[in-house]
């Protein structure tokens, strides 16, 4: 064995699988541009490369919070719409200020980010604390809610600045904004977001999903993380021993509510009109496939979850009116499969070979 | 008894940093750890707890006996505020710990076993200590994340800290393998030294020995002892095996229904006859 | 007079909460799981109402009937199926489990009925003046009201009185002592979701009687306000989900009223949060401790 290899082998083993998927992640990367470059890819594959980005992302800051913190959030959806339509909003008022795309765009992300954290604070905070299934419920809740709210929003730029209307009686439209000649609607209730200018980029989503991965997997291997899959495993015993779980719990959500707001934003910037209820159930529901598919806690499980689950229902466009149906039952069996003690024995049985690799650990 | 603790400088387990206002040193002083003024609690009508009285000096090993349901465990949870009393005072280190939270309390320097083994399953041994350490641990989370220069230095100042206390049970070896891969015993083991890593002035230990054979328990009472020399801490032990308690422990306190029928050294406690008729029940008359 | 109509309103919408609100407090207090799907049950009964009257031409009450037979059956199956299996499983697996067999009944009455809504013929029509004809209450609303009055009366009497409402009381205290006195907990448990299922039909009925509309996603959002109204009332409590729903029902009916048509649920989850941030254990729950 070569010096190098040595080395990567006497490294933790949680390094190694680290290192492993952010390599998988970049070799996928080039081999996707030079396909892209040498006109090899489908027109149709081309228009999935950022949505499968936005994707991957989401799966990975979602089994933060289910897989890793242990609490269900089914609202997961509402967070990438916040973080979507705050994203446009400051993408095409900024647009004479900053001509510069990708800049706009990394800025549009951050903001997206941001305002997604402070949703995220703020039904994280009165649920959190407590014990129980409320943050499935909660979150459930907010998904619906928020697209009632972001339709009911009318939002538009001139020169002096962003103009804001809540439409809450359903009477108010564009013209209510009193935009000077110069200015244009960027958000028009009902309708949503129309004439955006798309500056999203396969490579920001490419650097999206590393930097998903780099905070996600840096956070886990971290005291803080500890602290999360400790609470998650008994959090009596967590208490016992001194954690705040509040604190630690809002942590997590937070962080994992940022991050699908900042792929939100991206996802948003795709696509030159955009409505909010886009980001309905479904979504919520599609992401959770991905990370229960791919398993909870294993990272790099959501990433080829969300890119296989992505890519395949293209090929098998004929199948598709059974696909939500089919994701039910996935999710039914899986969780059977990996918590009923008959199926565990049953499958312990069929693979054998498992079981061994697992003592060596 | 044979010292089988390697020599180690005692003072690399003593934490970086302390509350002062709750804590005093615990070498010079002399003050007891423990006080329980009237301690009780009760459940609707039931008074599980009532009446308990006790002090626990600074570095004594206290056992609390009495028979099945008596109110042993309840008291721990008093102590650890997973039940709020409903009259009395809970003393820690002079400082009332009323509106304290559980949290709060092992912060102030009580630390627990649990009955019922509770370790993180899913993470590994290691972590298991290394995550009871986090309130002596500074970084933030972005320094963590982004791995700046104090994430590797106090992760490497917490990681030669477990596996000091993993050389106490001789578990260094187990290190990286899954909690709940353990079996019975080191599990046991891992709760001890995991209340330990949280730098406690109060042990409570919930039937340490529980599933121990003989020889286990011998050497389970060498390191008790051992952990009390080596940390300077007080230990409270809940037990069923009465050659663990009136070897090792200084004082006892007897529970029954909730009451402490009796309370003193080993001896006493032999030969007071209520204690005898809570185990085994009155002598009928002939 | 437009005060009372709104009252009477949401009265009636409460009514249909509390009777959705007792099916999860009932299942929450003996299973200590969410049951997601017991909003598309509801769905389901009115899809089943609505093919018996629509399809088969048959009479009101025998379609009611039917929906309940149907949603029973359903009830029990989907728990010894999906649940009873994860019965020691921790609360996420039990959760997403919920979650797939909800997602699960919508695709299934998304694929049979299509996506259309379906008009739905109230069971019954008409209305009565009162107050020297001021003020119309249409025959559903007192149906509604007096439906939900008759559930509360009666499964108060069987929780308390009969031989499988102390059953049920006991497997919600302690299943393992109840399997012990010789309680048969499986079947108590899937008595439980069999009476919530029936419950979730006849709201099911009702609801689309209110709405005359159905789609396969007609039980998600009132699924989530009943259970907003099981919690608010205090989950595990029978008095409480009666409670919690028709303050609720009055609560969306005045902001629906006299704030926003459009933000009527907002305000709705808004009350959630607040019940969550104040007194999670609800109106008339009892914080009960876990057992350390």
């Amino acid at each position: 064995m070569t010096k190098k290899m040595k080395q990567f082998n006497s490294l933790k083993k949680t390094t190694r699988v680290d290192f492993a998927t952010y390599f998988g992640v970049i070799a996928a990367f080039v081999i996707v541009t030079v396909l892209q470059s040498n006109g090899s890819l489908k027109r149709s594959v081309i228009g999935l490369l950022v949505p499968i980005c936005c994707y991957m992302s989401m799966a990975v800051s979602l089994n933060l919070t289910v897989g890793i913190l242990g609490e269900l959030s089914l609202g997961h959806a509402g967070f990438m719409s916040v973080g979507a339509f705050s994203g446009i909003v400051v993408s095409q008022s900024l647009a004479g200020l900053i001509p510069n795309g990708p800049v706009r765009l990394a800025l549009s992300m951050f903001v997206g980010a941001l305002l997604a954290a402070l949703v995220g604070l703020l039904i994280g905070t009165p649920v959190l604390r407590l014990q129980g299934d409320y943050l499935a419920i909660v979150t459930l809740a907010f998904g619906e809610i928020i697209k009632e709210l972001i339709n009911c929003l009318i939002i538009g730029c001139d020169e002096k600045g962003l103009h804001f209307v809540f439409n809450l009686s359903g009477n108010k439209t564009v013209d209510d904004l009193g935009l000077s000649a110069n200015g244009t609607a960027i958000i028009k209730g009902a309708q949503g977001a129309t004439g955006t200018a798309t500056i999203a980029s396969f490579t920001a989503g490419f650097i999206l999903v590393m930097l998903t991965l780099f905070v996600v997997l840096n956070l886990t291997r971290s005291r803080a993380g500890r602290a999360i899959m400790a609470i998650r495993d008994n959090h009596i015993a967590a208490q016992a021993i001194g954690l705040n779980l509040t604190k630690y719990k809002l942590l997590a959500f937070v962080t994992s509510a940022a991050l699908a707001g900042a792929a939100g934003a991206l996802f948003g910037l795709n696509y030159s009109s955009l409505q909010a209820t886009k980001f309905n159930f479904n979504l919520s529901i599609l992401v959770l496939v991905f990370v229960v598919l791919g398993g909870l806690g294993n990272i790099w499980g959501s990433l080829i979850a969300a890119a296989a689950l992505t890519i395949l229902p293209e090929a098998l466009r004929q199948f598709a009116d059974f696909r939500m149906l089919i994701y039910a039952i996935v999710l039914i069996f899986v969780m059977l499969a990996t918590n009923n003690p008959q199926a565990k024995a049953f499958i312990k049985k069929l693979l054998p070979h498992r079981r061994a690799a697992e003592k060596e650990d | 008894m044979t010292q089988n603790m390697p020599q180690k400088q005692k003072t690399k387990l003593v934490p970086v940093s302390r509350e002062p206002a709750l804590l005093t040193e615990r070498d010079a002083d002399k003050s007891p750890v423990l006080e329980c003024i009237d301690l009780g609690i009760t459940f609707g009508g039931l008074k599980a707890v009532d009446n308990f009285n006790v002090t626990i000096g600074r570095t004594e090993i206290s056992g609390l006996i009495g028979p099945n349901g008596a109110g042993k465990t309840t008291v721990f949870n008093l102590l650890t505020k997973v039940y709020q009393p409903t009259h009395g005072t809970i003393l820690l280190n002079g400082k009332d710990i009323h509106d304290l939270s559980t949290a709060q309390v092992n912060r102030a320097g009580i630390a627990r076993t649990f009955q019922n083994i509770r370790l993180f399953g899913e993470l590994s041994v290691e972590d298991n200590i290394t995550v009871a350490m986090d309130n002596q641990m500074h970084y933030t989370m972005p320094e963590g994340i982004f791995r700046l220069p104090r994430f590797w230095k106090e992760e490497r100042v917490m990681h030669e800290r477990a596996m000091e206390l993993l050389s106490i049970f001789h578990m260094e070896h187990l290190a990286g393998a899954k909690a709940s891969s353990l079996p019975y015993g080191a599990q046991r083991r891992l709760e001890i030294l995991r209340a330990l890593a949280t730098n406690p002035s109060l042990l409570l230990l919930d039937e340490p020995a529980a599933g121990m054979n003989p020889s286990e328990t011998a050497e389970l009472m060498e390191n008790i002892l051992s952990i009390r020399d080596t940390f300077h801490i007080a230990v409270l032990l809940i037990e069923h095996d009465m050659n663990l308690v009136m070897n090792i422990c200084e004082g006892i306190a007897v529970l029954n229904f909730g009451r402490i029928i009796a309370k003193g050294t080993p001896e006493d406690i032999q030969n007071n006859p209520e204690v005898i008729e809570a185990y085994l029940g009155r002598k009928k008359e002939a | 007079m437009e005060f009372l109509s709104y009252l009477i309103s949401g009265i009636s919408l409460g009514s249909v909460y509390a009777i959705i609100a007792l099916g999860y407090t009932m299942v929450y207090g003996i299973a200590k799981m969410l049951n997601f799907a017991h909003g598309d049950v509801i769905m389901i009964g009115g899809y089943v109402s609505f093919c018996a009257m629509f399809y088969l031409g048959l009479p009101n009450i025998v379609a009611v009937l039917m929906a309940v037979v149907v949603c029973t059956v359903l009830g029990i199956v989907i728990e010894r199926l999906a649940y009873k299996p994860l019965r020691s499983a921790p609360s996420l697996a039990v959760l997403i489990t919920a979650i797939g067999v909800s997602y699960f009944l919508q695709n299934s009455a998304l694929l049979i009925w299509k996506a259309a809504a379906r008009s739905y013929p109230p069971v019954v029509t008409g209305a009565v003046k009162i107050f020297g004809g001021k003020l119309t209450v249409s025959y559903i609303s007192l149906l509604t009201i007096s439906a939900c009055v008759v559930i509360m009366i009666a499964l108060t009497l069987f929780v308390s009185k009969s031989k499988m409402g102390k059953a049920m009381r006991a497997c919600s205290e302690d299943k393992a002592a109840a399997q012990l006195m010789g309680i048969n907990v499986n079947a108590t448990i899937s008595a439980t979701f069999a009476i919530g299922s029936a419950l979730a039909a006849i709201a099911g009925v009702l609801l689309c009687s209110f709405n005359t509309s159905l789609m396969p996603t007609t039980g998600s959002m009132p699924g989530i306000k009943a259970f907003t109204a099981a919690v608010f009332g205090g989950i595990g409590s029978i008095p409480g989900a009666f409670l919690g729903g028709l303050l609720l029902g009055i609560i969306e009916a005045m902001a629906k009223a006299y704030i926003s048509t459009n933000l009527a649920n907002s305000i709705v989850f808004a009350v959630l949060i607040v019940v969550l941030l104040v007194k999670p254990a609800g109106l008339l729950g009892k914080y009960v401790p876990e057992k350390v």
